[in-house]
């Protein structure tokens, strides 16, 4: 059987690798990782990737902080992640769930809230640190934009949800609550 | 790391402690689910059992980082003896007044100790807690909000919440058991301690009661019920635990 040299084979993947794959490549990888619960929405915009790098051996190391503790998606989105990264020629991809920075929802992007509108979710309000409770009242319906609306119930069908009533359009509608 | 280690042995015995408190108590909540008074309350403590498991999956990964078995494992494969959790968490739902109850003065003794570490000379358990206290926000709210309004409301819910509160108290001075490292995480710097988290829990709980119109019984009248944070549990914990455990026991891999 034909062999290349495989000195050869590992040099050439190397410099491919240093040419080609940088920490902003992975970012935009990123990107296309969306959360399962809110798929309009990628893993970047909702603020949970707080760290990617490439370390000497080529493994890329990605920090990743659950928006809740108890969070069923953090697994899905580790695995998605590194699925979607090893597309790259990348040597390994590491995802660990670290609480080194914590998250909040102030940390989801101005592009990522303009997608929570686009689902039909009413907008966590930005807060400086704790939520108070006056936060949950008055919340801007996403479909017709009242603020005479009440909250009903500060948990949600998911962890990060609140249900609220419109009483100018009658609905029902969910918020990505303020935490 | 940054903790000396003559200290972790205590660190360690805080960490279990909290652990497995939220652990029963998250898997009390959720035995609510399909069963609420009313849908929203069903949600509500599923919610928050499913915010409570997280809280112990996160404290349990603290101690796997601290040479401990994998959080599966800390939550399945340990015997009744070796669980840390108080009563209060162990005793089944009962009646909605009692998980409500129950809820409040846990949630309120929680929120107040996340306050407390969120400043820990220990960083790891400062990390944690800090993104727990956001969370634990919306328990204390649901907790309070629901109290007031019961302990307001007719003769009938006026006196079930006072009964129940009544029950609840001893139980719930069990969560502040002193540990015998309580020295030790004071000295640390990782954690001011049970006797000053029971403190401010009285004062704060007493406040919230007096607006519910319920009055707390008198402190030096009740037995805490201690036991709990050393291994020894109410009848209710071993029943919970076989049924908890019993997929890990057949197949401790399994996968679902």
């Amino acid at each position: 059987m034909y062999c290349e040299n495989n000195d050869d084979v590992i040099y050439m993947k190397t410099i491919k690798i240093l040419e080609l794959i940088s920490e902003k490549e992975i970012w935009e990888v990123l990107f296309e990782v969306k959360d399962p619960e809110i798929p309009l929405i990628s893993v970047v915009d909702m603020g949970i990737i707080t760290e990617v790098k490439i370390d000497q051996e080529e493994i890329v190391r990605i920090k990743m902080t659950p928006t809740f503790a108890g969070c069923p998606a953090v697994k899905y989105m580790q695995d998605d992640i590194k699925e979607k990264v090893m597309k790259l020629p990348v040597k390994g991809v590491e995802v660990e769930v670290s609480y080194a920075t914590q998250w909040n929802t102030n940390m989801i992007s101005e592009r990522g809230r303009e997608m929570l509108k686009a689902s039909k979710f009413a907008l966590p309000q930005k807060h400086d640190g704790l939520v108070q409770i006056e936060m949950l009242t008055n919340v801007e319906c996403p479909f017709c934009e009242s603020k005479n609306t009440s909250l009903k119930s500060s948990f949600g069908p998911t962890q990060c949800r609140a249900i609220h009533y419109c009483n100018n359009c009658l609905q029902s509608f969910e918020q990505f609550k303020p935490v | 790391m940054n903790l000396s280690n003559e200290y972790i042995p205590a660190v360690k015995d805080l960490i279990f402690r909290m652990a497995d408190d939220e652990l029963i108590l998250g898997h009390r909540n959720s035995e609510w689910t399909g069963l609420g008074p009313i849908l929203e309350e069903d949600i509500a403590f599923s919610s928050m059992a499913q915010d409570k498991l997280g809280h112990a999956q996160a404290l349990y990964q603290v101690l796997t980082g601290m040479g401990e078995s994998d959080p599966d494992t800390l939550a399945f494969g340990r015997e009744e003896k070796q669980m840390k959790c108080c009563h209060l968490v162990e005793y089944p739902i009962g009646e909605y007044d009692f998980s409500l109850m129950r809820h409040f003065l846990f949630d309120e003794a929680d929120a107040i100790r996340f306050d407390m570490l969120v400043n820990s000379s220990f960083e790891e358990l400062a990390n944690v807690t800090r993104k727990f206290r956001g969370e634990l926000k919306y328990h204390t709210m649901h907790a309070k909000a629901w109290v007031i309004q019961l302990g307001n409301g007719n003769d009938e819910s006026r006196i079930r919440m006072q009964n129940t509160l009544n029950e609840c108290f001893p139980l719930a001075l069990g969560i502040f058991e002193p540990s015998g490292f309580e020295n030790q995480l004071i000295e640390s710097g990782v954690f001011k301690g049970e006797a000053v988290l029971q403190e401010r829990w009285i004062s704060e709980i007493s406040h919230i009661l007096k607006l519910a119109n319920l009055s707390l019984p008198d402190i030096d009248s009740v037995r805490p019920s201690y036991g709990g944070r050393k291994g020894i549990h109410t009848e209710y914990l071993k029943p919970l635990l076989d049924e908890m455990t019993e997929v890990y026991r057949i197949d401790p891999k399994a996968e679902w």
